[in-house]
C-alpha cells in the first residue's frame, strides 16, 4: 500500500491522526499555539465520515468535562489546548484519574506563569508528570520531538490509556504544534461500534441493560478504609504502568563521556548539539525520554555509571532536572541549563553551556 | 377477627408501590426534602416511558450527589456545576440515549452557571432538572445565589443583603430566553397536586430530550428543612409564602 506522505504542522498532525485512529470526539477551546487541532477537525468535519463528534466548547473547564462524559461512555474522546487552558482543565483531569477514565490531553506549551507568552516553552513539565490537580495521580506523558510523532502517539496515547484505565497526556509545546514536516499518515481504524464499547470496557456508562447491575462512573468514596483501598489500586495501576510502559531514545550514548537529557523539542536541539561536540571531539550522548512519566530512570542511571556529568536541557527553569538527579542519585554531576519565557536556545549556546558546566 | 396482612397484601388492593427502578438502598436525604420526591418522580417516568435501558443521569455534588444510589439506572458523578457539559457529551456522542442532569442551586446557578447557559444556548437534547432550595444544602446550609433577601444562612446569618450578596438569581428566567430551550418549567412537590404536575413537567421534558427539540429545564422550587431550620411542614408553609413570590410557578417557556 502507497504511504500517505504529507507536509505539515503538528498541531494538524494531531487532528488527522485523530480521525485516522477512530476517535469518537474532541471537545476544545481556540488557545494559541494549537489552535490548528481544532480548526483542522472542523474544517474535516469527519462527523460526515467516520462520525468523530467535534464541539467547541465554552471553556476548556467545560471541554475537560465533555471528554469526562464521553469518556464515562466508554469513548476514544481529547481534548488540547496549551498551558493557561490545561491549567484550567486540572479539576477535570483529577476526576478523570479518580473515576480511571482513559482520554487523551494534549498540551503544546507556551511560556507562563499567567497569561505568559505564545512562544514554545517546557514549564509544565512538573503538572504534567506529577499530577497536576489534587489527589495522588499520574498521567501517562509522552512527549514528542517530530510531527510524525505528534500523528503516531494519538493512537500510543489512547492505545495505553484504555490499556490501564488513565488519562494520557502528549506534552508537546509550540515549537512541535507550528513547524512544518514530512508525515506518514496512520491508517484509517473504523471507531468502535456501542456492541465492542460495552464489551471491551464493561463498566461504560451507556445505559442499563437488564441482566448488569447499574453502572456508576464516579471518584467519590466517603468511607475512607475503601477510599484507601482505591488509592492502593490506583498505585498498583501506576507501578504496572512504570514497569511496562517506559520509553526513551538513546543517540551516541554507548561510549560518550557527558550526557544531555532532553526533550521534545529541546531533544531536536541537542541532537546538533552532539553533532557539534563531536567535532570538537568532545564524545557526548543525547538520552531523550519519550514518556516523561514513568520517567525512564533506568536508563538515565546506566548512564550515570560511565559519564563524567549529565547535563538536563530544557526550556524551563529546572523542572526534569529533578527527575534526572533522583534517577542518578549523586553517581555524577547533574546540572541543568534552561531558557525561559519563550527562548529557544541554539544547539552552540547548549554546547557551551555544558562545556561550562561540567568540564 | 384475625386478619393476615398477606390477605390484605394483594395486587387488587395495591393503592401504592414504590417505583419498580427505586432500589432499596436507604436514603440519606433528611426526612422532608424534596429530593426524595423529585426522585421517585423521575424513577416512574423513566419506567412509564419505558427507557431505562437508554437513560444515562449525570448527578451534581450537592445533597444529590448519592442519587446514583437509588434510582437503578447507569450514571455518572460530575464535578461540581459541570454536569451540563458532561450531558453535553454523552448526548452528542450517543444521540439516541436519554440523558438528564440533576442539580441543586449551588451547582446549577453558582458554580456551574457557565454550563448551563452554554448547554442551553447550544440546545443540547437533555433534560436538566434544576432543585431550587435556595440554599447550600450538603456544605450545611450556607448561601445560595438562589437565597432569597433577607433569609438567613450560616455564610448570611444576619439575612441575605443584596448591597453585600447581590440579588437571588432567577435561572428559568435566564434561560427561558435562551434559544436553545424548548421548555423551560417551575414547578414544586409540597402538596399531591403540584407532585402530579411536577411528574408531568419531567415527562415532558424527557419527551423533548428524545425527540431532539433542545434543552429542556424543569425547575422544582424546594425545601431544605434542614438548611433552612424548620420541621418539614413549617418549611412547606414558608416556601409557599416566600419562595413562590420571588419563584413563581408554572411554564416560562414551550415551545
Ligand atoms: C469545586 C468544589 N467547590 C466546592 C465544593 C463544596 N460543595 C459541595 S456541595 C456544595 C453546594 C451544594 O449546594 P446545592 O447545589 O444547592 O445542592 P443542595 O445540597 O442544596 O441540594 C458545595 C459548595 C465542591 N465539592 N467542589
Ligand atoms: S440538607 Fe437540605 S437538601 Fe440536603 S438532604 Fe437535608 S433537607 Fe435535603
Ligand atoms: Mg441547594
Amino acid at each position: 500500500m502507497k504511504e500517505d506522505i504529507k507536509l505539515m504542522k503538528g498541531n494538524e498532525a494531531i487532528a488527522h491522526a485523530a480521525i485516522r485512529y477512530g476517535a469518537d470526539g474532541y471537545f476544545g477551546y481556540p488557545i494559541t499555539p494549537q489552535s490548528e487541532v481544532m480548526e483542522t477537525l472542523m474544517a474535516e468535519q469527519p462527523w460526515t465520515t467516520t462520525g468523530m463528534v467535534v464541539l467547541q466548547a465554552e471553556s476548556e473547564v467545560a471541554a475537560i468535562n465533555m471528554v469526562y462524559g464521553g469518556a464515562s461512555c466508554g469513548k476514544a474522546v481529547m481534548t488540547s489546548s496549551s498551558s493557561p487552558g490545561v491549567s484550567l482543565k486540572q479539576e477535570g483531569i483529577s476526576y478523570l484519574a479518580g473515576a480511571e477514565l482513559p482520554c487523551l490531553i494534549v498540551n503544546v506549551m507556551r511560556g507562563g506563569p499567567g497569561l505568559g507568552t505564545i512562544q514554545p516553552s517546557q514549564a509544565d513539565y512538573f503538572q504534567a508528570t506529577k499530577g497536576g490537580g489534587h489527589g495522588d495521580y499520574h498521567l501517562i506523558t509522552l512527549a514528542p520531538a517530530s510531527v510524525q510523532e505528534m500523528a503516531d502517539f494519538v493512537a500510543l496515547g489512547f492505545d495505553l490509556a484504555f490499556k490501564y484505565r488513565n488519562p494520557a497526556i502528549i506534552l508537546a509545546d509550540g515549537i512541535i504544534g507550528q513547524m512544518m514536516e514530512k508525515v506518514v499518515l496512520p491508517p484509517f481504524r473504523k471507531r468502535r461500534t456501542e456492541e465492542e464499547i460495552r464489551e471491551q470496557n464493561p463498566w461504560a456508562a451507556l445505559g442499563k441493560p437488564k441482566d448488569r447491575k447499574r453502572n456508576v462512573v464516579t471518584s467519590l468514596e466517603l468511607d475512607p478504609a475503601i477510599m484507601e483501598q482505591n488509592n492502593i489500586r490506583f498505585q498498583a495501576t501506576y507501578k504496572r504502568i512504570s514497569e511496562n510502559e517506559v520509553r526513551f531514545e538513546e543517540i551516541n550514548c554507548e561510549n560518550a563521556d557527558y550526557l544531555i537529557v532532553a526533550f521534545g523539542s529541546m531533544a531536536r536541539i541537542c541532537q546538533k548539539t552532539i553533532e557539534l561536540a563531536a567535532e570538537e571531539g568532545i564524545k557526548v550522548g543525547l538520552l531523550r525520554p519519550i514518556t516523561l512519566w514513568p520517567f525512564p530512570s533506568e536508563a538515565v542511571a546506566r548512564q550515570a555509571d560511565h559519564v563524567k556529568g549529565i547535563l538536563s536541557a530544557e526550556l524551563n527553569a529546572g523542572q526534569m532536572v529533578e527527575d534526572v538527579r533522583l534517577a542518578v542519585n549523586g553517581k555524577v554531576r547533574v546540572e541543568h541549563f534552561g531558557r525561559l519565557g519563550g527562548i529557544v536556545p541554539t544547539p552552540d549556546e547548549v554546547l557551551a553551556a555544558l562545556k561550562e558546566k561540567l568540564m | 377477627m384475625h386478619m393476615d396482612i398477606n390477605e390484605i397484601i394483594k395486587p387488587e388492593n395495591l393503592v401504592y408501590t414504590k417505583p419498580r427502578l427505586m432500589n432499596d438502598n436507604p436514603m440519606h436525604y433528611c426526612p422532608g426534602c424534596s429530593h426524595g420526591v423529585v426522585h421517585k418522580l423521575i424513577a416512574e417516568v423513566i419506567d412509564e416511558m419505558g427507557i431505562e435501558e437508554e437513560t444515562i443521569g449525570i448527578a451534581p455534588v450537592g445533597c444529590a450527589v448519592f442519587a446514583y444510589n437509588y434510582i437503578d439506572i447507569d450514571w455518572i458523578e460530575a464535578a461540581h456545576g459541570r454536569a451540563p457539559a458532561i450531558a453535553t457529551a454523552v448526548k452528542r456522542l450517543n444521540p439516541k440515549k436519554m440523558v438528564f442532569t440533576y442539580q441543586g442551586d449551588g451547582d446549577l446557578a453558582a458554580i456551574g452557571t457557565a454550563e448551563t447557559i452554554h448547554a442551553c444556548n447550544r440546545g443540547e437534547n437533555i433534560a436538566i432538572i434544576f432543585i431550587n432550595n435556595g440554599i447550600y444544602g450538603m456544605t450545611g446550609g450556607q448561601m445560595a445565589p438562589t437565597t432569597l433577601e433577607g433569609m438567613k444562612t450560616s455564610t448570611c446569618p444576619y439575612g441575605r443583603n443584596v448591597a453585600l450578596n447581590g440579588y437571588p438569581l432567577r435561572i428559568a428566567e435566564l434561560v427561558e430566553r435562551v434559544d436553545g430551550t424548548c421548555y423551560v418549567t417551575r414547578q414544586s412537590v409540597h402538596t399531591p397536586a403540584a407532585i402530579r404536575k411536577a411528574k408531568k413537567a419531567i415527562r415532558l421534558a424527557f419527551e423533548n430530550s428524545m425527540a431532539g427539540k433542545g434543552t429542556s429545564m424543569v425547575e422544582i422550587v424546594s425545601t431544605c428543612n434542614s438548611g433552612w431550620k424548620m420541621s418539614p411542614v413549617k418549611a412547606n408553609q414558608w416556601m409557599e409564602e416566600h419562595m413562590f413570590a420571588k419563584y413563581p410557578l408554572g411554564d416560562l417557556k414551550n415551545v
